[in-house]
């Protein structure tokens, strides 16, 4: 399976002399396509460095971040924002809907901001709505929906036009149990049809939705689960 | 455990051989608590001393095909209704190797108590994995798959408590560690408080 995401030694340092923060230490991290691989810890440990450096939103101190085997720091700052638009996802906790647009517009709007014509980005995002099981929603505004509901059309949005890599940032935060497990079943479903998904959390009942388990403290991964059995079906998959 | 009370339940269903409510059971709780057909037979004997089953033919009490089957009496049915209605009692918590062992790492001097809870908590979390794939895989076509699913979450929440647990002594520990620390300015002294760190 190829790496999507690629964090090689990566160190993040906030500020400088006595001020300064060292929010992650030498941590090199791979999410494969196929693959959900969660992140937990305590707040402050890194987590959500992590995810702005694997999104392109910050730089690393030193290290390289690779997506899709392109060095972020060569692309430059257009090619990152086209990275960001066209091939990561992003997923938050309190959703980052425009409320002034319709379910279908916010889904198809990264694709439209990209050229994409607005009739091929409306049938798009239609699609990704009905993936996400709420195609008769398309042109209610997030104020007439629920929580969950906007959560899927967060999903619909970072997953439309085949992006690669899923990034999502405590996406079942504000939901209740069931509601969570949802979402967990399509970013879930999303990475089993070939995406690479980064889940941050610090619930592990969520994070026993992923394929790995990645503990960080103090901005070290200081342990990692179920590398073994995906190691193992890699290689179960190759030799068949 | 309830292997008693829950036969019982079982029988209010209807007649039964120690097979098939044995099957029954594990249809609502998957493999969780594995029932052996010798512990079925040995329960339905001590159930039909007490008067709370009887078997179905009185001659032979054997079906067709030769088995015993059961069935509950009035008192049997009292005792279901009894058991449903009363709460399990948390008066004595059931022994919990994990809190106990953790008790003791924290005070036995020369234990790495950071590695015991990583180490555990890395077992616990696979194990929520495992759970979790369960059910992912399942639906809940009939009431015996709902009631499997239920006691499937009940196993994920379980785990999921011991490992915010786990969070939360390391937490605890790394604190104590801090504040157990002698200050720069301070001479420096004690191995009882380098006892303490958790890693």
């Amino acid at each position: 399976m190829t790496a999507v995401l690629q964090l090689a030694d990566v160190t993040r340092i906030h500020g400088e002399g006595e001020t300064e923060v060292h929010a992650l230490k030498s941590v090199s991290f791979t999410a494969r396509a196929g693959e959900l691989v969660a992140v937990m810890g305590p707040s402050g440990s890194g987590k959500s460095t992590l995810l702005t450096l694997a999104g392109g939103l910050d730089a690393p101190t030193s290290g390289t971040v690779s997506v899709e085997g392109a060095d972020l720091a060569t692309l430059g700052q257009k090619g990152r924002a086209r990275m960001r638009r066209t091939s990561i996802g992003y997923v938050f906790q309190d959703f980052n809907l425009i409320p002034a647009l319709t379910a279908a517009e916010n889904v198809s709007l990264p694709l439209e901001l990209d050229g994409t014509g607005t009739r091929r980005a409306r049938e798009l995002a239609r699609a990704a709505l009905t993936e996400v099981g709420i195609a008769e929603l398309a042109d209610r505004f997030p104020d007439h929906m629920s929580g969950g509901q906007q959560q899927r059309v967060a999903i619909a949005r970072a997953v439309v036009g085949e992006r690669r890599l899923i990034l999502a940032d405590e996406p079942t935060g504000a939901l209740d149990t069931e509601t969570g497990e949802e979402i967990l079943r399509l970013l879930r479903a999303r990475c089993d049809a070939g995406a690479a998904g980064v889940l941050v959390t610090h619930e592990a009942r969520h994070a026993a939705w992923a394929d790995r388990v990645v503990f960080l403290r103090d901005g070290v991964i200081v342990d990692e689960t179920g590398a073994d059995q995906v190691e193992a079906l890699v290689d179960a998959g190759a030799t068949r | 455990m309830s292997v008693r009370q829950a036969l019982l339940a079982l029988l209010e269903e209807g007649p039964m051989y120690g097979y098939q409510l044995r099957s029954e059971f594990e249809r609502r709780t998957g493999a969780t608590w594995p029932l052996n057909v010798g512990q079925v037979y040995t329960t339905l004997t001590r159930l039909e001393r007490d008067g709370l089953v009887t078997q179905v033919t009185p001659q032979s009490g054997a079906d067709s095909e030769g088995h015993v089957v059961y069935e509950v009496t009035t008192a049997g049915r009292d005792e279901v209704a009894t058991w449903f209605t009363t709460p399990v009692g948390r008066s004595t918590p059931p022994r919990d190797e994990l809190a106990i062992k953790l008790a003791l790492a924290v005070t036995v001097p020369g234990v790495d108590v950071g590695t015991v809870i990583q180490q555990q908590r890395s077992a616990t979390m696979t194990a929520l994995q495992d759970y979790t794939r369960l059910k992912r895989d399942r639906v809940d076509a009939t009431p015996g798959d709902l009631a499997w699913g239920l006691v499937l979450d009940s196993l994920i929440f379980s785990a999921e408590a011991e490992v915010r647990w786990l969070d939360h002594c390391e937490a605890r520990l790394r604190r104590a560690a801090v504040e157990a620390t002698p200050a720069p300015t301070t001479a420096p002294t004690t191995t009882p408080a380098r006892e303490r760190t958790a890693r």
